[in-house]
This record gives C-alpha cells, structure tokens and sequence, in this order.
C-alpha cells in the first residue's frame, strides 16, 4: 500500500544523503565506467550500520527495496535481487518509483516494447512478443504515433554519452519489469471475452452427469474398491495390485483407458501398451515425439537449448531417423522457431501429433486385437474376506520411501524426476 | 479510444525536440505521459480515465448479458433424472499428531499414502499417513509456513509462508542428515508465499502470493519464468488444470475474483467475480472442464469454463463461516468442503445438497486434499492434527445400501 511505499521511501532518501548516505563512486560495467553506483554490499553495510539491524534484516530490507523497484541492478537486469557481493546497483530516479501514482498506461508500454524491437531483433522475451502484438491490435490507430515516439526516443538516446544510455536503459528495463500493465486487463480482456465462442449451459451440464457416471466405480468413495480399501482394511493390497509394474493390471485400470487418450496417456502402463501398438502401425516415432517435447516442456530451464537439438535431430531434421509427418505449415513455424530456442518452442508440432494421434491411432487401438486381449486377461480382485476376529487390526506395513526407489535408479545411470520415461525399477514400488 | 489527437502529436514532438539533453535524469518520458505535473493543456488525464472506466462498465454489462444469453438450464434441474445420494457416513482412520501448533496447508505424494505438512510454528513434517510413522521434519526459519507441495516423484517437498519465499527440501534418505542443509531457495515474493505446486515435473514450481501475483520458477535456476498479474489483492490459492495441453491453472484471491490463467503468455484468460468475499481455495473439476472455489462468504461455487459462468452454489443458511479448503471425490461427483467452524461439509455436486457433515476437528479446518487414487481424504486443522477419513462400510469394501445402516466398520 501506500504507506509502505513512503516508509521504503524515506529509507531511500536517507541513503542518498549527502553527509551520512551512502558513499557513491564510479562502478565498472563491463568496459563502460558508470558513475554514481554502489555495490550489494555496500547497500547492506550502509543499511546495517545506520538501523543497527542483523545482517539477515539488512538483505531483507534491501531486498524489498530492489523488488519494489527504488534501487535497480546494473548486471543481470531481469533478476531483482539484492546480492550481497560487488554487483553494481544504483539509485532509480523518483519518476519511475512504485509509489507514484501515475499507472503505467499502455501508451508508455507500447513505445518501451516498439523501441527494443526497433533497436534489436529479437530483444524481445516471450511475454513481451505475445504483449506487443496484443497491443499492436488493441491500439492499432495510434500505431504511427508509438512507432514515431520510438524511433525519436531511439535517436535521442544515441545523441547520450554511452554511460547515460546504459543507465537511461536499466532505469526503464527495471521500471518495466515492474510495472508493465496488464495489457489484457480490463479493456482488451472484455473486448476478447465479449466475442469468446461459449457452450450452452444444457450442453455443458449435461456433460458432469456423463462424467460421474462413467466414474462412478473408479471413485472408491463413491463405490468402494477392492480387494479392500487400504485405510479400512490396514491391507494394502489395493495400492500392490496397481502399481507401474504389475504383470496383469486390473480391469477398471484397462477399460480407464478407454475414456479418453489423457487417462491411456497419463497411465504409464497405458502408454507402454500403445507404444507397442504403434509400432505394429510403424507410427511409434508420434509418441516418441510427444514424450520428447513433454520432457522439454518440463525441464530444467538450462537443457532447453540442448533439448531442442536432439528433438530436431531425431525428428523434423530431414532424413532424421524418427521424422515425424507434420503440415508443412507447422514444419516451417518450428524450423524457423528453433534458430531462438525456448521451452515453448515445439508447443505446435506436438499439439498437431497429439491430436493426430488421439483421432486416428487411439480409436483403432482400443478396436485392436491387443487391447482386447489386455482387457480379457486383466484381473477384477476378489473382495476380501472378513477375518473370523473382524476388530482385530492387522499391522500396517512401512513402504519403501519413493526418495530411495529413485536414488536406487539413478544410482543405475537413469534419470530422476515424473517425467514420461517410466522406472524398470523391480522393487515392489508404491509409486 | 484515441488518447492523442493528431495536433497534439505534433505539439509533443516539437516539446521533444526543443528539451535539453540534461533533462535526462529527470525523464524525458513524461511528456509522453498522462501525468499530470509535467502535462500541457491539451491533455486532461482525469477525463480521459473516466471515460475508460466507463467504457470498462459498458462492456461488462454486455458480458454478463452475453453470458447470461446461453444460460438455458440450472444444474440442479439437468440433475433430477440422477439418483440422490442419501447421507454419507465418513469415518476418521488415521489421526496423525505431531505438531505443535496450527497445521495450515498440506499435500499428498504420488505414492497414494506419504503426505507433507505445515504449521504456524515453522515445522514442516513429512509422515507415512497409512502407517502414521514421521518419516522426516525441518524447521523453517520463519513462521506461518502457509503453503507446502510434494514433488511428482516424491523426492523433495517445497514449501514456505512469511519468509515470502517457497524453497525445496530434498529429502534425504540419510536420517541424520541435516534437511536444511540442502535447502533451495526458488521462489522470491514481495510478499507471503499462500500457495505453491509443482508443476507436471520437479523442475517447476508455481507459485501465489499476498503481493497480489503468480509466478512460475525454475528450480534448477531459481529463474522466474513466467509472473501473473492482474489480481488485486492478496491472492491465496490455486490449481493446475488437469488438460490435454496442461497449460493453464487458476488462482483466487482476496479480491473475490477467480482468475484462469495461460502459463505460456502470462495472460488472464477467463475471470469470474460471483463470490462475495476472499476465495481461499480453489480445485478443478476432474475433467479439467470447471472448478470449484471455497470463500469467506461462506459459500463453495462451481464454475463451468466453457459456459463461461458460475453454474451451482452450495451453501446452506445454517453455515455461515467462512470456507477455507474444497476438493473433489475421484468422479467429482462430490465436493468435500473444510471450513472455519471446525467442520467439514460434504456436497452432492450434481444435485446441489449436503450428504455429510463431519465434526472431529477441534478448531478451524485449514487444508483439505483427497488421496491421488481417491481411497481417503486428509484433513489439516488449527487444532495441531491431521485426520484421514473415508467412508463407512459394512465389508472391507462394500458401502450400506440405505441412509440407516447397522455395523458399519
């Protein structure tokens, strides 16, 4: 609220007081001199000293001070943190603090985002590409005006000694990280909601009573399940008889399957069955793609790039061993998508697979010869019986924890994590 | 709407060129800007900004209109060819105690019978629920851990609360070993941490927050993938969407708004403002097709997201407390509900009525989840104890067949 921003405020104007502020001196940015910058350690010190705060307190307070946007980094823009070390921060002029009341209008943001697109290709990060356009159509009649603004603004700023632009631009990089305005809020998102396609109540409704009923059995609430519930029974049976693993799955696990491709999928028994099943069909290489780009999806942010290098090298490079049949539309989005690789990049290949796959593929497995055989051999426990002495309790089994499941695989070289590769892992997992 | 005449344009840019380059400082922006001190004449900022709002009522009207126009059916009518339910009886199987002091959030491992815990005092305990052993406990260095989630492979647990931040334990298999040693900060809020959950993989971590946003985080880098703006105040919950592109979530907030949101783009693409206080839970609908919220107001909802529109209320005159956690049985034919008069009320989603209501807790009813494979629920409670329930039988596996039924287990 307000009064927080007035007390973070005086902090800053005590900071910058000439007698007892903060000792300012040049700092060095890569091969430009910038003046008037402090280092994390020095903020952290200064605010020690002058509080008689812990240090503990002193990097919180500090820390709110960046994420509030009153002092900005010089080194690693995008990430507002207060690093105690020699990282150069600096003061960010009054204008762009939090507290002032002026709303960061859509105006401002679109001559911030036309003027980085001008200045470099492909400066702008996702978010930022999927704001431009938005507002490209949103306030397309004053187009001219913001492209005009940018480009003056640009030309202005390379008039500046190199030490002024540099700092000129974090000051509005920091701003903006802060205060960009929900472009699609509240104008934009009611113009797009107004013209959204929706569905009748009727139809929709309609649609709760079909699923509860097709899930009735599967909801051990609902239904009970057997042999036994484990919580009830202390038998844990139910969780055995179910696991990654089993030799024969049960038969409310086969026909689940045949709800929808999400619940084959999402089962990893499921998914290993039609793996098989594909590659009778020679259409394996789908799933593998799927399983691929789920994984790349997932990941850690720091194998994306190489990710995306093997995704295309096994499966959209010509010639690759596993290519997979994509429009050529599509093909060409992705090829071009790939030369700036990031986490979101096979998003439309794999979605046009996906849907491949659930309308041709996944209706002639569940036709097929090898699910019926699944369905006809999986097991439907018997309940089980009551003992002579019904009160006495059985004991509860310990389960070896999933953490050294895991550990005992990834000892084996595999890798750690739910992601689609499922664990040949022999031991009686309960996972 | 055209903020800038075409004589303005050029009044501005002459203004442009004539201002001296030490004017750097200071921001040379602002003439660019509504703000009124460094504003000419010609722009009246406060004009403009009515006529905006006023245009932003317009439109919701017409929305709400819209909306109201595919409205041809309640739920509860399309529910009367349905069988009722008749009463549940719900009985309480594992009591699980151990901490010190209010226990505020807690979450199940995929292995169907681990779960994580939270309290006021800072403890974070991992348990066995099936056989009620602690398996492992740390202490946060703050207060209120508020929020904590397992990991889909079951190998660490993040959590956090007034500390603003969410970090993630490994758990380690060595008893002796010290958690907090390996401990991983993630997640850095302005504010307290409310909610958190991986995503479909260790390796990301969603995030809400009093500071009003979400944010999505790598764990590996602690990098801030995606933030989400747009709540206007605290936000206190959210769920991921069980979808076929598993790309979006939906969080409520102290702004009685529920908002569906695009993990990719950072957009909000759906918001539904029915409830009259904080949300302070929100769960979707097994199918992914809607979901339900829990509010102060004393009412859960469940809103449709092809409908675009709160379809049912569940609420009763007789409880009038607020509802802190909902989630729904595995065919989602049930809503299970915790709330701050120490109960827990259980709904026919279809049909609208209460089949249960469940006493035991002897405090505010702060976390509810149901077991990944349905088999129980867990209950959190500022009474210091977690309790596993699930229904009575008169077999180990078969339920009474009317509301009156002897020897149940």
């Amino acid at each position: 609220g307000a009064s927080f921003g007035t007390g973070m405020e005086r902090v800053i104007v005590a900071m910058q007081d000439p007698d007892m502020g903060m000792k300012m001196r040049n700092q060095r940015l890569l091969i430009t001199v910038i003046p008037h910058a402090m280092t994390g350690n020095d903020v952290i010190e200064w605010l020690i000293q002058k509080y008689n705060i812990t240090e503990e307190e002193a990097r919180h307070l500090g820390g709110l001070l960046v994420q509030y946007g009153y002092i900005y980094p010089l080194r690693e823009p995008r990430s507002l943190l207060l690093r105690s070390d020699d990282s150069p921060y600096r003061f960010q002029t009054p204008y762009f603090w939090t507290s002032s009341r002026w709303p960061a209008t859509e105006l401002d943001y679109a001559i911030y985002l036309a003027k980085k697109n001008i200045r470099k290709q492909g400066e702008l990060v996702d978010y930022e590409k999927e704001n431009y356009s938005i507002l490209h159509k949103r306030i397309n009649h004053t187009w001219d005006f913001v492209v005009m603004q940018a480009r003056e603004q640009l030309r202005a700023s390379k008039q500046r000694r190199k030490a002024d632009r540099i700092v000129l631009e974090c000051q509005e990089q920091a701003y903006w990280l802060i205060n960009k305005p929900c472009v699609n809020m509240p104008l934009y998102y009611h113009y797009t909601t107004l013209g959204r396609n929706r569905v009748k109540s009727s139809i929709c409704l309609e649609s709760f009573m079909k699923y509860s009923e097709q899930y009735l059995h599967h909801d051990p609430i609902m239904s009970g399940c057997l042999p036994s519930n484990p919580w009830i029974s202390d038998d844990t049976s139910h969780w055995t008889i179910n696991t990654d693993m089993v030799g024969i799955p049960t038969r409310l696990r086969v026909e689940r399957w045949s709800f929808s491709f999400m619940e084959l999928l999402n089962d990893s028994m499921g998914r290993r069955e039609f793996m098989i099943y594909l590659e009778k069909e020679f259409s394996a290489e789908n799933l593998c793609f799927w399983v691929a780009c789920e994984d790349l999806r997932h990941g850690e942010s720091s194998k994306i790039i190489l990710k995306v290098e093997e995704v295309y090298k096994n499966f959209l490079a010509p010639g690759a061993a596993r290519w997979v049949n994509i429009d050529s539309k599509t093909m060409e989005r992705t090829l071009e998508g790939i030369k700036r690789p990031h986490r979101f990049i096979m998003d439309d290949a794999q979605m046009h697979i996906y849907f491949l796959m659930k309308k041709y593929s996944y209706p002639r497995y569940l036709k097929s010869e090898l699910y019926k055989n699944m369905l006809a051999k999986a097991i439907v426990p018997q309940e089980t019986k009551k003992s002579v002495f019904p009160f006495m309790r059985r004991q509860r089994h310990s389960s070896p924890s999933p953490a050294m499941v895991t550990q005992a695989t990834e000892d084996d070289g595999k890798a750690k994590g739910a992601g689609p590769t499922g664990t040949s892992s022999t031991t009686n997992s309960q996972i | 709407v055209s903020i800038y005449t075409p004589d303005l344009q050029n009044i501005l840019s002459l203004l442009f060129f004539l201002l001296p380059a030490s004017a750097l400082t200071t921001g040379i922006y602002m003439i660019f800007s509504t703000k009124p001190e460094m504003a000419t004449q010609e722009i009246q900022p406060n004009e403009t900004l009515t006529n905006l709002k006023a245009e932003s009522d317009t439109l919701k009207t017409k929305l709400e209109d819209e909306r109201a126009k595919l409205h041809d059916v309640e739920l509860h009518q399309v529910a009367e060819k349905v069988d009722g339910l008749g009463q549940f009886i719900m009985k309480t199987r594992r009591t699980l105690k151990g901490h010190g002091n209010k226990v505020l959030c807690m979450d199940w491992c995929k292995d169907k019978r681990r779960i994580v815990s939270s309290s006021q005092d800072g403890k974070v305990i991992v348990w066995d629920a099936f056989t009620t052993n602690k398996e492992h406990a740390v202490t946060m260095p703050c207060t209120w851990v508020m929020a904590c989630a397992y990991a889909p492979s079951g190998c660490a647990v993040a959590c956090g609360g007034l500390d603003n931040k969410c970090s993630v334990y490994p758990l380690s298999l060595d008893k002796n070993e010290n958690l907090a040693a390996k401990k991983k900060s993630v997640a850095m809020h302005t504010n307290y941490l409310s909610a958190c959950s991986f995503t479909n993989s260790d390796m990301q971590i969603l995030t809400s927050s009093g500071d009003g946003t979400c944010a999505l985080w790598d764990v590996e880098s602690g990098q801030l993938l995606q933030s989400f703006h747009g709540h206007a105040a605290d936000v206190l919950c959210l769920d991921l969407a069980p979808s076929e592109t598993g790309n979006t979530f939906v969080s409520g907030g102290c702004d009685k708004k529920a908002n569906v949101w695009d993990m990719r783009s950072g957009q909000c693409i759906q918001s539904f403002e029915t409830h009259e206080s904080d949300i302070n839970s929100v769960r979707y609908y097994p199918s992914g097709d809607a979901f339900a919220s829990g509010s102060d107001d004393a009412t859960c909802r469940l809103y449709d997201l092809r409908a675009d529109r709160e379809v049912a209320i569940y609420s009763k005159e007789s409880i009038i407390f607020g509802a802190s956690s909902v989630d729904f049985s595995l065919s989602g034919r049930l809503l299970f509900g915790g709330y701050n008069d120490y109960t827990i009320n259980v709904w026919d989603v279809l049909k609208g009525t209460r089949v249960s209501i469940l006493f035991g807790h002897e405090n505010r009813v702060s976390t509810l989840r149901l077991s990944p494979d349905g088999t129980a629920f867990c209950s959190g409670s500022w009474d210091h104890t977690l309790r596993v329930r699930d229904r009575g039988v008169i077999t180990w596996a078969t339920f009474p067949k009317g509301p009156h039924s002897q020897g149940e287990r």
